[in-house]
């Protein structure tokens, strides 16, 4: 095994992680206070994408176009919180995962409908298109770098708002007891659309980063949305924390896994049987990984409440 | 099942069974094809509808089951072997043993985990469908239809349209037994209070599993009557909005009741067909845009249908369950 391959996949994993990091954050927070699963949320991924897009083409900057985007992305989960969302809270779960999966047709047919059902590439600035030696001899993409970098400080800063501050420390409260804390004279319905704003300005995040990666398509966020899922089973619902630590261990153990799982079984059975259960393992590997944690911990890493 | 809905159940049945002869009568054997698939995704339907209505499993992923029948005519078919006689037992069989295990798994959570939980497990399948090359990955394989030693010709569309109609029937004839066996009560009894029935003295784990193991096993009867009808299977009978769309038509027809699927699979199939062409009638290539009239009535189904298409025609009050998880 090449030890570079190995660093470049372990930056590639860390990427990935971080970006299903941004969703996941978003899905938990909503799961934890408001109790409501919300499938729409690979959506608010998809608007991410296409509004940053449409803007950075629009303003012919990719700074001013992201800076655009976020509050508009912000807007749009205001909208999608006051609209349809609030009447599902009191709800059971069957009913939300119903009405959120009616939300995605809605959600992936407007889309079709504004920018088309072609894929739409946004490009890089110059200054972000570049590679870099992360250590000499090891070359590395510049935008992949900025995404770390940036889900690094949008974890910190999560972490900071929930811990640290007046607003965390309502978000904490709304989650173990949303009823109370209405009761202490907390404007309660306002905290719960600030808060899915919020969610999906971390998800818009994820998109607008996804979106130079690959193509930007109906449906883009769907795949990760799932991911995500996984990623705050495995973390525990409602945790900050769990979803960090689980999203930074799927996303290397998937990127990793496609890569050295192949490798690592022509070890032990043939070549041509190697090079067909490898990547059926490996596109495997993270649900199987999600069973055995939940064998062990049916409520995830750090189960943040109970119910 | 009350005597209502024994009534709705024998009307349902009744006018399945005249289409084939209508079908002839006018000349449309489109429609043949058509109340087919809608027969087959009712089985589906109803099977979620035994541990969802019943049980008060949300799962998530119940088209994989469908998938894992469907795979199993597909792949022994790829090898030679027609014979529906052997297909379709082990395509069930196939069904429930990974219904048991998903289920063994999935039941040790509860609430929104098992939602997530069912949903990532029939991903892990879907991924590995597209994953073997060998069965056709991602482009899916075709598979000849099945042969029942010269009893029955699947290839005759009358014939293959009675097979499924047998099948639905004798679906719903068990499960309806079942729900009223001392079994079903259990199931049912767990769903409005766990902790009771266990400290009742029931093991209500293996109960759940039961049921859960038994709802994989019809969905794959499903799969491989899905699989004969298309002649064809792929990755997408797996897909997640799949297992939403059976879960919608289970709450559309009405939750709980086991002939509101069936009802619930019709109308959401009819409404797939017709509603394209009625929005192009609305407005030029509205057609393709289906999906932005799709997404809110389900949407409105879920805030305002409370009991489905089934509390249309049974009188309030008397619809089999409340749901609360």
């Amino acid at each position: 095994m090449d030890p570079l391959l190995l660093l470049e996949q372990a930056f590639n994993g860390l990427q990935f992680g971080v970006m299903l990091f941004l969703i996941a954050a978003g899905l938990t927070l909503v799961f934890g206070i408001m109790d409501l699963v919300n499938l729409a949320h690979g959506s608010l991924v998809m608007i991410g994408a296409y509004l940053a897009t449409t803007l950075i083409a629009w303003t012919d900057s990719f700074i001013f176009g992201i800076a655009l985007a976020l509050p508009a992305t912000f807007a749009v989960g205001v909208l999608v919180e006051v609209v349809a969302l609030r009447t599902l809270y009191r709800r059971n779960h069957l009913d939300q995962v119903l009405a959120t999966f009616g939300l995605i047709l809605f959600f992936n047919e407007v889309v079709r409908i504004i920018w088309g059902a072609q894929s739409i590439y946004s490009g890089l600035p110059d200054y972000l298109s570049g590679q870099v030696e992360i250590i000499p001899g090891a070359p590395y993409p510049v935008f992949r770098l900025v995404i770390i970098a940036v889900g690094l400080i949008v974890a910190a800063l999560i972490y900071t708002i929930v811990a640290h501050t007046r607003l965390g420390m309502l978000i904490r409260a709304g989650a173990s007891n949303n009823e109370m804390v209405g009761a202490l004279g907390i404007n309660i319905k306002s905290l719960f659309t600030f808060v899915f704003a919020l969610g999906a300005v971390f998800a818009g995040l994820a998109g607008m980063m996804l979106g130079p990666l690959t193509s930007v398509e109906p449906g883009i966020g769907e795949p990760l949305l799932i991911l995500a899922f996984v990623v705050i089973i495995i973390g525990g619902i409602g945790s900050i924390r769990g979803a960090f630590i689980a999203a930074i261990l799927i996303g290397m153990a998937d990127t990793v896994g496609r890569v050295f799982l192949p490798v690592l079984l022509r070890i032990f059975v043939s070549d041509a049987a190697a090079d067909t259960a490898g990547p059926a393992l490996a596109s495997m590997l993270i649900y199987i990984l999600m069973a055995a944690i939940l064998v062990v911990r049916p409520r995830g890493l750090f189960p943040a409440r109970t119910g | 099942m009350n005597r209502q809905q024994i009534w709705i159940s024998l009307i349902t049945l009744t006018l399945f069974a005249v289409v084939p002869p209508l079908t002839v009568l006018f000349d449309q054997p489109f429609y043949l094809d058509m109340f087919a698939r809608i027969m087959i995704l009712a089985i589906a339907a109803v099977s979620l509808d035994l541990i969802l209505g019943h049980g008060g499993m949300v799962s998530f992923g119940h088209a994989v089951y469908m998938g894992i029948g469907a795979y199993a005519v597909g792949i022994l078919s790829y090898y030679g072997i027609d014979n529906g006689f052997i297909q379709f037992p082990l395509a069930m069989l196939a069904s429930a043993l990974i219904g048991l295990i998903f289920g063994a798994m999935s039941l040790r959570t509860s609430g929104v985990y098992f939602i997530m939980i069912t949903l990532a497990f029939a991903q892990m399948l879907f991924f590995l469908a597209i994953s073997l090359e060998e069965f056709g990955g991602d482009d899916g394989m075709s598979a000849a239809r099945s042969e029942f030693a010269g009893l029955i010709d699947m290839y005759d569309g009358v014939q293959f349209y009675y097979l499924i109609f047998a099948c639905l029937a004798l679906v719903l004839y068990l499960l309806h037994r079942l729900v009223l066996s001392r079994f079903g009560m259990v199931i049912r009894a767990s769903r409005s209070n766990e902790k009771r029935m266990h400290a009742i003295g029931y093991p209500t784990y293996r109960y759940k599993l039961a049921a859960f193991t038994i709802a994989g096993t019809i969905c794959g009867l499903a799969g491989a009557l899905f699989a004969n009808l298309n002649e064809f299977v792929s990755p997408d009978v797996m897909h997640w909005t799949h297992s939403g769309e059976i879960m919608v038509m289970v709450i559309m027809g009405g939750i709980g009741t086991l002939i509101g699927p069936v009802l619930g699979a019709s109308a959401f199939l009819l409404l797939e067909e017709y509603l394209p062409e009625w929005m192009e009638m609305v407005m030029t290539n509205g057609g393709e845009h289906w999906a932005i009239v799709m997404g809110p009535i389900l949407i409105a189904i879920v805030l305002f249908g409370r009991g489905g298409i089934h509390a249309l025609f049974a009188s309030r009050g008397k619809i089999g369950v409340k749901q609360n998880d």
